[in-house]
């Protein structure tokens, strides 16, 4: 029998930057609410010192504990779904902060094509170009109306960037000046410039100078250490949950995190909910949180299973296109390109989001009626800095072991450049999760089973941006250019991006989506679930500021809700 | 070709000695300042000798943690040792897996959480799935890495009636090239899958943080110029040249 706790007006499921963000708006404006983690707490001082690739980056330290809960995949329905035993693919973020701590700070924002995806597509190429497979659907919502929130999470963050007129248009400067440029990173934007595209440094959460926030929180300058990814940093140097909005949140005396709470069941009467079911990790004890407001800011993953495993929403039937929750998972379509040089390049050091960009072949920014798929991707040289034990490059025909690859290993160590596309993830009809019929949880709870494949869709656009890789490699004097242009199958070991999205989607119509423009559920309209499983697609870029966007959407529909309980869009 | 300068390392003393230069106006307060706390701190203990602790690695209590947590058997040990040795050889490029220590690496991750899996999911039931599931063995790397080698070890009797050890060279290669190809027959893991895991365990070995027991002296660090966990590339990240520097390890970081 769970013990019933002492009611708040609000109830956050997991602290991350969405719950983060959202603990801080609502604190902020005098509301109770409590945070219930079922990680540990965590602290900047946990970071200090903390240079080991071995323990973080190889053994993913800051990762979640995959003993106790996982996932379940398999490429298609023909397929028996196993577990994800280890980590691979994505890695899973855990603990205060989520993963938000272990990012790397990439900042761009979504197009204006993206939050409008069907009706452009429809516009500029005809609704034959969408396939029957393929529902591809418009967010809800313009970026016009999302732009506000947008420059809200640039200013809580302090990010650091240069225009381009290949992004999105911004209503405000960036908050810091762009970051540093390495020298691959001048070869890359006076390669792409003689190509005719429109390079520059990426915006970054790596701040190029100290800076403080609205809040009053001080995020430090980057000493550019290369620790960023998988890694919290040693300097408070990229904006994280931890030194931005839960100390802001805390601050108010208004937000009360409780950690080793796994939420495990949202209370549903069918029409509202009254509160979360979660059990203390540490005893075993069942727990009752009675709230006027919840809000599921758990990741894509736990945000989609929670609402499964508590029947709230119809859980989505790719056989007859019914249902909602757990519909449109999608990813990020990866393709890279290294190019093997004479010189060598300071390549240890670096920074998360450090890196020169070009977006002429992302969105709608070039013409696709004679491409064979939608959309497009990013194209980047980043400088995060590589680790000995994860980058051996060598060149194609080496073997993987022996004299000839301890020394290839070696030489090309410093010597080798990566360029990397993130292509948009279009939805398809048979891309979903939805909960595992075998294995379950430390808890005994059944495991999210992601039902996932690359589309043709997927592997054109993959094939044309790994051409446009090797142009622009090749004109930065690359020796050698090796490109992958075939993805194959998706596989979930290798590490591919953390960028999950969907689930839980949002937009305009009860029927094809789970949350209306606020992230408030159709459903149960005292639900607000907040996150990239909001994404009804991916698009060519990292998806944090679009999550922090949304997220202070989302934070100011439920101050409205709390003022006025109704549903906030019909 | 571009010049190779040589610039000192940098350790946490000295960064947090020199940080009022590189971050500004930022140190004084919050963690910086708490830190810079500590550091003054640390400069009135006798115990900070790091650039000392640096250089002598290999002497005293560091070669006390060359013992067996793990193989019980000196034999294993010896066929696992020879065998990461072939994988990563002592030759002109830098020492080799045995020098580096890797089998002692190997041998103390397979004694914890490593050897156990105890982060991953181990539940059943088990079914050998298509490649893109990813590992679906119930074995944990302990037993794997026990069985694996004993398998390389009875390949060397079939194949050449002698312990794998005292092979030479090229036939040790052949038979590992026998466990790349998954051409052993094994039981609940195939034959590539623990090669790759002993491959990757030895690049770990090599690569890893000297806390671990491999790398020996950073020595390993040293075959790729690798400059360890330094406090800031912020004075290098803008350089054309390459700029080469001694390691840092985190050993001069927590003491």
């Amino acid at each position: 029998m769970a013990t019933e706790l002492p009611r708040k007006q609000v109830a956050i499921v997991g602290v991350g930057w969405s719950g983060g963000i959202i603990a801080s708006e609502l604190a902020k404006e005098g509301y109770e609410c409590i945070g219930l983690e079922r990680g540990s707490e965590r602290k900047i001082n946990d970071f200090i010192m903390q240079k080991d690739e071995l323990r973080y980056a190889i053994r993913y330290e800051l990762m979640q504990d995959l003993s106790k809960e996982t996932l379940t995949f398999r490429n298609d329905q023909d397929m028996l779904a196993l577990p994800m035993r280890q980590m691979g693919s994505f890695l899973l973020g855990t603990d205060l902060g989520g993963a938000g701590i272990h990012w790397n700070g990439q900042c761009p924002r979504f197009y204006p094509y993206d939050f409008e995806i069907r009706t452009q597509t429809i516009d500029n190429y005809g609704e034959d170009r969408i396939p029957d497979d393929m529902p591809l659907q418009d967010w809800g919502i313009s970026y016009d109306d999302m732009e506000e929130y947008f420059a809200k999470f640039d200013e809580t963050i302090g990010t650091s960037g240069e225009d381009n007129e290949m992004t999105a248009p911004r209503s405000t400067e960036f908050p810091t000046p762009p970051m540093k440029q390495t020298r691959s990173m001048k070869m890359f934007a006076e390669a792409a410039d003689s190509l005719g595209l429109h390079p520059y440094i990426s915006a970054s959460a790596n701040l190029s100078e100290a800076y403080t926030n609205p809040d009053g929180k001080t995020i430090n300058q980057c000493m550019y250490c290369s620790f960023c990814e998988r890694f919290g940093c040693d300097y408070q140097a990229k904006s994280d949950p931890l030194i931005t909005v839960i100390p802001t949140a805390l601050e108010t005396g208004n937000f009360e995190v409780r950690t080793h709470s796994n939420v495990r069941e949202i209370a549903y009467d069918g029409n509202q909910t009254d509160g979360v079911y979660f059990t203390d990790t540490r005893t075993g004890e069942d727990y009752f949180q009675p709230a006027d407001v919840v809000i599921l800011t758990s990741y894509v993953m736990n945000n989609t299973r929670l609402l499964l495993q508590s029947g709230i929403g119809d859980p989505y039937d790719p056989e007859n296109e019914t249902g909602v929750i757990g519909k449109n998972y999608c990813y990020q379509v990866m393709a890279s390109a290294q190019g093997f040089f004479d010189e060598q390049f300071n390549l240890y050091a670096g920074a998360g989001a450090l890196g020169g960009q070009v977006d002429d072949y992302n969105a709608d920014n070039f013409d696709h009626s004679d491409l064979d798929f939608l959309h497009g991707g990013t194209i980047q040289l980043t400088q995060t800095g590589i680790r000995p034990i994860a980058t051996n490059p060598v060149p194609p025909g080496t073997p993987t072991w022996g004299k000839e690859f301890k020394e290839a290993s070696a030489h090309y160590f410093y010597r080798t450049l990566s360029l990397g596309s993130q292509g948009a993830s279009l939805p398809y009809r048979y891309n979903y999760l939805d909960l595992d019929p075998t294995y379950t949880d430390s808890h005994g709870d059944p495991l999210l089973r992601m039902t996932y494949n690359f589309t043709e869709q997927d592997r054109n656009l993959a094939a044309h941006q790994s051409a446009r890789l090797t142009e622009i490699l090749e004109e930065m004097g690359a020796n050698e250019v090796v490109s992958n242009p075939d993805i194959g199958d998706y596989n979930i070991m290798p590490y591919q991006t953390t960028h999950n999205t969907g689930g839980v989607i949002m937009g305009s119509d009860s029927e094809t989506s789970a949350v209306n423009n606020y992230l408030q559920m159709w459903d149960c309209e005292n639900l607000f679930v907040v996150g990239a499983s909001a994404f009804p697609h991916n698009s060519g870029y990292n998806p944090t500021p679009t999550v922090g966007a949304l997220s202070y959407r989302a934070a100011e529909g439920i101050l409205s809700y709390l003022e006025d309980p109704r549903p906030l869009a019909e | 070709m571009a010049e190779e300068n040589n610039q000192s390392g940098m350790t946490r003393r000295d960064f947090l000695k020199n940080s009022g230069l590189v971050v500004g106006g930022v140190v004084g307060g919050g963690i910086l300042g708490s830190l810079l706390t500590n550091s003054f701190t640390d400069d009135t203990s006798p115990a900070t000798d790091t650039e000392g602790d640096q250089t002598d690695q290999t002497g005293g209590d560091e070669q006390l943690t060359k013992a067996r947590m793990f193989f019980k058997r000196q034999e294993d040990f010896r066929v696992l040792s020879a065998a990461v040795e072939r994988i990563f050889p002592d030759d002109e490029t830098g020492p080799g897996a045995i020098a580096l220590a890797v089998p002692f690496f190997i041998d103390k991750q397979l004694a914890g959480e490593y050897g156990f899996n105890s982060r991953e999911y181990m539940e059943g039931p088990f079914h050998e799935g298509a490649p893109t599931q990813g590992p679906q063995t119930g074995m944990r790397r302990r037993e794997v890495f026990l069985y694996g080698v004993s398998r390389i070890q009875d390949i060397a009797q079939d194949q050449f009636g002698e312990a794998f050890f005292d092979l030479d060279g090229e036939q040790q290669d052949e038979i590992l090239g026998h466990f790349q190809n998954a051409e052993v027959d094994m039981t609940g893991v195939t034959a590539d899958a623990f090669f790759t895991m002993l491959r990757q365990a030895t690049l770990e070995g090599v690569y890893a943080d000297p806390v671990y027991g491999g790398n020996l002296n950073m020595d390993g660090w040293r075959i790729k110029k690798y400059p360890g966990g330094q406090m800031a590339f912020f004075d290098v990240i803008e350089a054309d040249e390459f700029v080469e520097m001694e390691p840092i390890s985190l050993h001069a970081h927590h003491t």
